[in-house]
């Protein structure tokens, strides 16, 4: 910038022509009279103003270095082939382990045959814990200095289902006489709007109903943030900070794998236990027992019996966005 | 102006890389006043690269987005250049289908303007991706295009179709020039009206990537498309006429004063049409209440005690008002000065409203309910300057090459 400023009267215009002209003033001849002051004067602010641009490019030169040919070629999820498949997880295994000094094990768990996978909360159980928050910071291997979390608890009135009344950030011993509690996460709607509106459909719906992210095809536009109605996704504003003796080593290439810088995340229903037939850390974690997770299509799946028998409701169901997570009173 | 020799294909390969050459030469040739002009510039355009490099390596931390506020200050300033890209066709109508000949003598100027306000948009999309090393995804047929469902691919497409449809009507009509010839209408009247119709759509599917979102009700109206094609059209004329007056002054094109009386007839209609809807938009807000208004509400009031956009939202609205009653001051083009502070004043409250006052209300209060407020980081602001500075190099080069061209100063040796 010094070097660009300091010259009177030769300021570069930008180096694309400029450069040409610079050219000029050493190598083609010019034309009758010779190389004039003025040639020489514009080389000189051309060589300046390229010298100026080098210096400003100056901190993209780590970036730069921190990606790899492979990672920048990767092509969609959907595209790879088994083996490209097999060398991409390997690659993000050691990347994980340069990056974060932690051995762990990426794999690939796609949906199971016959699986639709539902979520009721029981909001009379809820008291507002927050344990499934904390679980899900731990198992996804969320941002330890953001306190990351894909669950928000909202601190209620009674009397009251406008969340304009809500409270997220509450912090004193729960739960409240005159309130309830409602933890709201990926709803995982059959019509997301996050899925239309994504430019380079890095984001879609599975067979088994989970809404998935490919972190490394996200080109970080954050149109998917701006049309969930839930505030479901994150964005990572910096690469995710995670002590090598606090990550999960149990990831999968579309969940909880550290994510890169720049690209949105979101619940997946841990999908990395739920395909393997477990529950998902938040209601393994929940206290409360308010939390019922399992397949709609098996008619014998508690999940089912709440849907048949409880009132059960969405959130903001007049958006259409036919939500795969319900809520209940038991009273 | 006549044909001396019909010119061949093989001619044409040694005269336009002439014409390119002597372009560069002559875009780099100016008075001192032009290179200091062009200096300043480069260095707050370099500034701003700095910023950016910054914000890619560190991530965008740098900046005071949030989940909660995810686009800020870059999406407001692209939605504010879509709307002065459209604008520059508030003088290609009278030129081409009123056929007023004293707006034809200087349409360019909205041609080239919509050319670097292209360019802005599309690099301020480029600053607010997370990953700018993945615009590969983007590219049709290379990377897998969201079309016809995400409304971001129909912008990719009609703001790109935009920029190469004007860079040939320019390119075309400036190549003829230096050939001395006379442009053959065929060759670019009918991209003329395709680029008419073309603007609006560009401004219209800049509106459709916010009402089309329903979890957003201050975006999700119907108003929103019609609300952005007025307020381009006084942002892009009011930049018109400054700029006419600009080059009034320091070039040889001159524009006459029947041009700026017909660009200050357009915006007496379109300046009253904004606050007209902008007026309708907010009685349906307030009157209705409720939730759906409390948007609009922090815009006026705050919420719960946040009131970080209440002074934009008031300096907006009054800056649209006086720059109403100075446009609608009787006999204003006799008063040059006047009416550039209205030119500037429209333009600064369109871009307040289309930017702060629109693209973050539509955040605050977030999707459940928080309230998180955004104020733009040093980073974005630096970021935001680089590039309006260098979209103002690429519309000073333009115009230099193109009022050259329109001299005699640039013709082809025979």
């Amino acid at each position: 910038m010094t070097a660009e400023s300091s010259t009177p009267n030769g300021g570069g215009p930008d180096s694309g022509p400029g450069a040409a002209s610079g050219n000029s003033a050493t190598s083609t001849p010019p034309p009758p009279g010779g190389i004039s002051r003025r040639t020489v004067v514009k080389g000189m602010g051309v060589t300046l103003g390229a010298a100026a641009f080098g210096i400003a490019a100056n901190p993209l030169k780590s970036f730069v270095e921190d990606l790899t040919f492979d990672e920048f070629i990767q092509r969609h999820y959907k595209e790879l082939t088994n083996d490209e498949l097999t060398a991409v997880l390997a690659r993000l295994k050691t990347e994980v382990k340069e990056d974060y000094g932690a051995d762990v094990e990426i794999k690939d768990h796609r949906p199971l045959k016959g699986v639709k996978f539902g979520y009721a909360i029981n909001l009379s159980l809820c008291n507002g814990n927050g344990k499934c928050v904390e679980a899900c910071h731990k198992e996804n291997n969320h941002d330890r200095a953001t306190n990351q979390s894909y669950i928000r608890v909202l601190e209620m009135p009674k009397g009251t289902m406008d969340m304009e009344k809500g409270n997220t950030t509450y912090n004193h011993a729960v739960p409240l006489k005159d309130k309830y509690y409602m933890p709201v996460q990926c709803l995982q709607c059959d019509n997301p709007p996050c899925v239309d509106v994504c430019p380079v459909q890095a984001t879609w719906k599975e067979a088994d109903g989970i809404v998935v992210v490919d972190y490394n095809w996200c080109i970080g536009c954050r149109y998917c943030e701006a049309a969930c109605p839930y505030h479901a996704r994150r964005f990572n504003w910096t690469t995710p900070e995670i002590p090598a003796d606090e990550m999960n080593p149990i990831q999968s290439y579309l969940a909880n794998r550290p994510r890169p810088k720049g690209t949105v995340e979101k619940c997946h229903f841990c999908l990395h236990k739920t395909r393997e037939g477990k529950a998902p850390a938040c209601m393994e974690a929940c206290p409360t027992g308010a939390r019922v997770f399992g397949n709609m299509l098996d008619p014998d799946s508690s999940v089912r019996w709440i849907l048949e028998n409880k009132r059960v409701f969405v959130l903001k169901e007049e958006l259409g966005t036919q939500p795969s997570l319900f809520y209940f009173f038991d009273e | 102006m006549n044909d001396a020799t019909p010119v061949t294909a093989e001619r044409h390969l040694t005269s336009y890389p002439k014409f390119l050459w002597r372009s560069v030469v002559l875009a780099t040739d100016g008075s001192a006043l032009f290179y200091a002009w062009m200096t300043v510039l480069t260095a707050i355009a370099l500034v701003g690269f700095n910023a950016w490099c910054h914000q890619v390596s560190e991530g965008m931390i740098t900046t005071h987005m949030t989940d909660h506020v995810s686009w800020g200050l870059y999406i407001a300033n692209f939605t504010f250049g879509v709307g002065l890209a459209a604008g520059g066709v508030m003088m290609v109508i009278p030129a081409y289908l009123y056929h007023d000949r004293k707006m034809h003598d200087v349409v360019i100027v909205g041609e080239l303007l919509a050319i670097a306000a292209i360019v802005i948009c599309l690099l301020f999309v480029v600053a607010d991706l997370g990953r700018p090393d993945r615009f590969w995804h983007l590219i049709p047929g290379i990377g897998r295009f969201n079309f016809p469902m995400s409304m971001l691919t129909w912008d990719v497409i009609v703001l790109n179709g935009y920029l190469l449809i004007n860079l040939h009507i320019c390119g075309y009509l400036l190549y003829q020039r230096f050939l001395n010839r006379e442009p053959n209408p065929k060759w670019y009247v009918p991209f003329v009206m395709l680029s008419i119709v073309w603007a609006i759509s560009i401004h219209t599917v800049t509106a459709f990537l916010y009402c089309g979102l329903g979890g957003r009700p201050f975006w999700n109206s119907g108003l929103l498309a019609p609300r952005f094609l007025a307020s381009a059209f006084v942002s892009g004329p009011a930049f018109i006429i400054v700029t006419l007056y600009i080059l009034r002054r320091f070039s040889r094109i001159r524009a006459s004063t029947r041009v700026i009386e017909t660009l200050v007839k357009i915006l007496r209609v379109t300046v009253l049409i904004n606050l007209l809807m902008f007026a309708s938009e907010m009685f349906t807000e307030f009157y209705t209440g409720g939730s759906h208004a409390s948007a609009a509400h922090y815009l006026f009031f705050g919420l719960h005690g946040k009131t970080a956009l209440v002074p934009w939202t008031w300096s907006s609205l009054a800056l649209n008002i006086f720059a109403a009653v100075i446009f609608l001051t009787p006999r204003i083009t006799t008063k040059p000065a006047l009416l550039i502070v209205g030119c500037a004043m429209g333009f600064c409250g369109v871009w307040i409203e289309k930017g702060m006052g629109l693209i973050i209300p539509g955040f605050v209060p977030s999707t459940l309910h928080e309230i998180v407020e955004y104020t733009p980081s040093l980073v974005e602001w630096k970021v935001t300057a680089g590039i309006w500075a260098f979209g103002f190099m690429v519309f000073t080069v333009a115009l230099k090459i193109a009022g050259r061209v329109f001299d005699g100063d640039h013709r082809l040796k025979v």
